[in-house]
């Protein structure tokens, strides 16, 4: 297999079990513990349920004030990464034309410039958060074999597709085909790792604002 | 074993002065696509160079090949074919026919044995022993093999002889190939492109006359002199890439101005030719420069790489469908998993006895 | 087939400017050049810049020569096609251009040295042309 029929491959097949495998991982991970459902109860509630769920998806994004300085560079290059992650991702015109290709509809792009800062920024907040990770004795400690996977496959995208954009380094063909393939891995990673959060932290915040709405017992 | 004579004699034949022979030589040096510097060196190579006779073979082929050769303007074809080679055969240029041509083609093979330069445009059918493709009811397998042996070197001139091109795309009925697949012994030199820029043709040949020594390759067997970058890495156009600014559609604001055409499926990034700066019909323009994105004709498998107007970063199988096909088979799991483990669930709760008293003595 | 009401004239299309149509070439080549020369002065080694293998825009080529300018000298020579070379408004750049016998441009250079060296007469049409010098002397003189 030569590099063109390589990138094909992973242009049309590969994307294809990867999205798949993503699509229908992702799918299950959300639904499964939804549909398996909660003991019945027979307890009358003093508040409600929904209203404070859905208002605890939205404010479980604020950042605390009173975190320690520790805390707090886990919180700020968290957002850093996720913003750039989600700028660089929705908003670079390449990855446009690729969800048009998905959907059929694309929307309008940023500016290289404003790309090019989101994608700095956020492979600067991934490497200042596995310097925090090995330095901080305590999450040291809670650290395992999956969290470091998931960084890697999650830094590897943001890593290839700027020296994609730069070319830096390699052909362009082999930088495209490192670019896709990583990000097929990690499509296929997301289901079976903790980076499934990011679907299931939006059930999981409307459970805990749902219960806290609830205000009363249940039996 | 004949010998021709050198250039220089042929061209003191002609009453051309030392004057123009440096001239030529620094267009040569330009044509190679080497320093202009190298021009003092290419004259004395080029002093003592034995014009070398040069077989073309036409296997499987539209004959694009020649007709972009035909228009070679530097040097003009004349020129190539009587100062600097001696073509002894190729069977649409050449005025011999019928079993003269093919007589002249076993002379020069015997004559310049070992010595002769083998060019070949056109993939090899290899299907049910070659039949596809007959010249003077003899297999192009079989010709190859047997004009091979004597060469020096062997040029494949396009697509098509280099990678296999169109005969050679899905689903290749007549089992085509490139020349790589079948010769393993003999230094080949793919001049890849659909077809392949006249002045590199030109090009290359003269690197071989002048220096007598194939040129640096690349990892495809393409010289790096002019195949070294990608058609985007020489982009006038480039700009635009870096900037974000894309022709959207080939009537758009942006394609009047000029803008990168990538989102209209342009093939440069990928694709290794010296269109952006040698250009076509004597240097007029290339593909870009008229408004049209780079197909990538001059790679393997361009006729196989997906439409010539999907852009590099868009998938190039159906994507919605298939996802949304795993969407319902992921809920139907979902559904039917909780099924079962709520049934689990209740049955174990049913099937749970009461511990008493009497269990624990 | 055209649309009914469709003119070519109707389609607009941009002119480029001359003025603004420069992608960066012309600048790079400028620093290029003073780079050479600087070298050329303080060093003697003569340099060579192929027009032919850089990727100038639709309008950098003649924006090149707008910026190089024309000097002192312009020489013609007629060796298997014409070749126009000229000193430029900077002494020791010069620009050759040498065409076939069909006027295709085969070569496009800018030089950097005192004089280009193919303007030399060369020791070998020397010797040929002394031949045909003396050929042309009468016989009964003697030299």
């Amino acid at each position: 297999m030569n590099p063109e029929e390589l990138l094909y491959w992973l242009r049309g097949t590969g994307l294809q079990i990867a999205a798949s495998v993503f699509v229908l991982g992702m799918i299950y991970r959300v639904l499964y513990p939804l549909l398996l459902g909660r003991k019945k109860n027979l307890a009358e509630p003093r508040g409600t349920e929904w209203g404070p769920g859905l208002r605890t998806i939205w404010r479980r994004s604020y950042a605390l004030p009173e975190l320690s300085p520790r805390g707090k560079l886990t919180v700020i290059a968290g957002y850093i990464f996720h913003l750039g992650f989600f700028i660089t991702l929705f908003f670079l015109s390449q990855h446009i034309v690729m969800f048009r290709g998905i959907l059929g509809f694309g929307w309008l792009a940023l500016p290289r410039s404003v790309i090019d800062i989101s994608a700095i920024l956020a492979l600067a907040a991934l490497v200042a958060l596995l310097v925090h990770r090995f330095m901080d004795p305590v999450k040291r400690m809670l650290s395992g074999f999956e969290d470091y996977l998931s960084w890697l496959l999650t830094f590897l995208p943001l890593l290839t597709g700027f020296m994609l954009l730069r070319q830096i380094g390699f052909d362009y063909i082999y930088l495209l085909i490192m670019h896709i393939s990583s990000i097929e891995l990690l499509l296929i990673a997301i289901p079976f790792t903790k980076l499934a959060h990011m679907l299931t932290t939006f059930s999981a915040r409307w459970y805990n604002g749902a219960m806290a709405g609830y205000k009363g017992v249940k039996a | 074993m004949k010998e021709h004579e050198t250039l220089e004699e042929r061209l003191t034949q002609q009453g051309i002065s030392r004057r123009s022979f440096l001239k030529f030589c620094t267009a040569m040096a330009s044509l190679m696509a080497l320093p202009p510097s190298t021009a003092t060196a290419i004259a004395a190579a080029l002093s003592q160079a034995k014009r070398p006779s040069v077989i073309w073979l036409s296997f499987q082929e539209c004959t694009g090949c020649t007709e972009s050769l035909t228009r070679s303007h530097s040097p003009t074809l004349e020129s190539l074919i009587f100062d600097m080679i001696s073509l002894d055969y190729h069977h649409t240029l050449q005025a011999a026919s019928g079993f003269a041509a093919e007589k002249s083609r076993d002379d020069a093979m015997r004559d310049y044995y070992g010595k002769y330069l083998l060019i070949v445009d056109g993939s090899i059918p290899t299907k049910d022993n070659g039949i596809y493709s007959t010249i003077a009811g003899r297999t192009n397998l079989d010709m190859l093999h047997e004009a091979a042996k004597g060469a020096a070197a062997i040029v494949a001139v396009g697509t098509c002889s280099s990678f296999g091109g169109l005969p050679m795309a899905h689903p290749n009925p007549t089992g085509a190939v490139p020349v790589s697949a079948l010769i393993k012994d003999k230094p080949i030199i793919n001049i890849s492109g659909c077809p392949p820029i006249p002045a590199v043709i030109t090009g290359v040949l003269a690197q071989y006359l002048t220096f007598g020594s194939l040129p640096d390759l690349d990892e495809l067997g393409r010289p790096k002199s002019f195949y070294g970058e990608t058609i985007h890495d020489r982009c006038y156009r480039r700009p635009f890439y870096d900037q974000g600014k894309f022709a959207k559609t080939f009537d758009d604001e942006g394609a009047r101005n000029g803008w990168c055409l990538y989102e209209l499926g342009c093939k440069g990034p990928t694709t290794h030719n010296a269109c952006a700066t040698t250009k076509w019909n004597g240097g007029t323009s290339f593909p870009i420069e008229s408004g049209h994105g780079c197909l990538g004709c001059s790679e393997p498998n361009f006729w196989d790489g997906g439409s010539f107007y999907t852009p590099l970063a868009a998938p190039t199988a159906d994507i919605s469908t298939i996802a949304a096909t795993a969407a319902v088979i992921g809920a139907g799991a979902a559904i039917a998993l909780s099924v079962t483990d709520r049934n689990r669930k209740k049955n174990a709760q049913q099937a749970h006895e009461k511990l008493t008293v009497k269990d624990l003595t | 087939m055209s649309l009914p009401g469709v003119r070519l004239r109707d389609i607009s299309i941009k002119v480029e400017n001359n003025d603004t149509s420069s992608i960066g070439n012309i600048s790079a080549l400028m620093v290029e050049i003073a780079t050479l020369l600087e070298k050329f002065i303080a060093t003697g080694a003569t340099a060579q810049i192929d027009l032919k293998s850089l990727p100038l825009g639709q309008h950098e080529y003649v924006m090149l020569r707008d910026t190089l300018g024309s000097g002192e000298v312009s020489a013609r020579l007629d060796a298997i096609g014409l070749s126009e070379i000229n000193e430029t408004k900077y002494p020791g750049v010069w620009w050759a251009t040498h065409h076939n016998i069909e006027g295709d441009i085969v070569a496009d250079l800018i030089e950097i040295t005192n004089c280009p060296a193919i303007l030399a007469s060369q020791p070998q049409d020397m010797k040929k042309g002394l031949q045909n010098l003396q050929a042309a002397i009468p016989s009964d003189i003697n030299y």
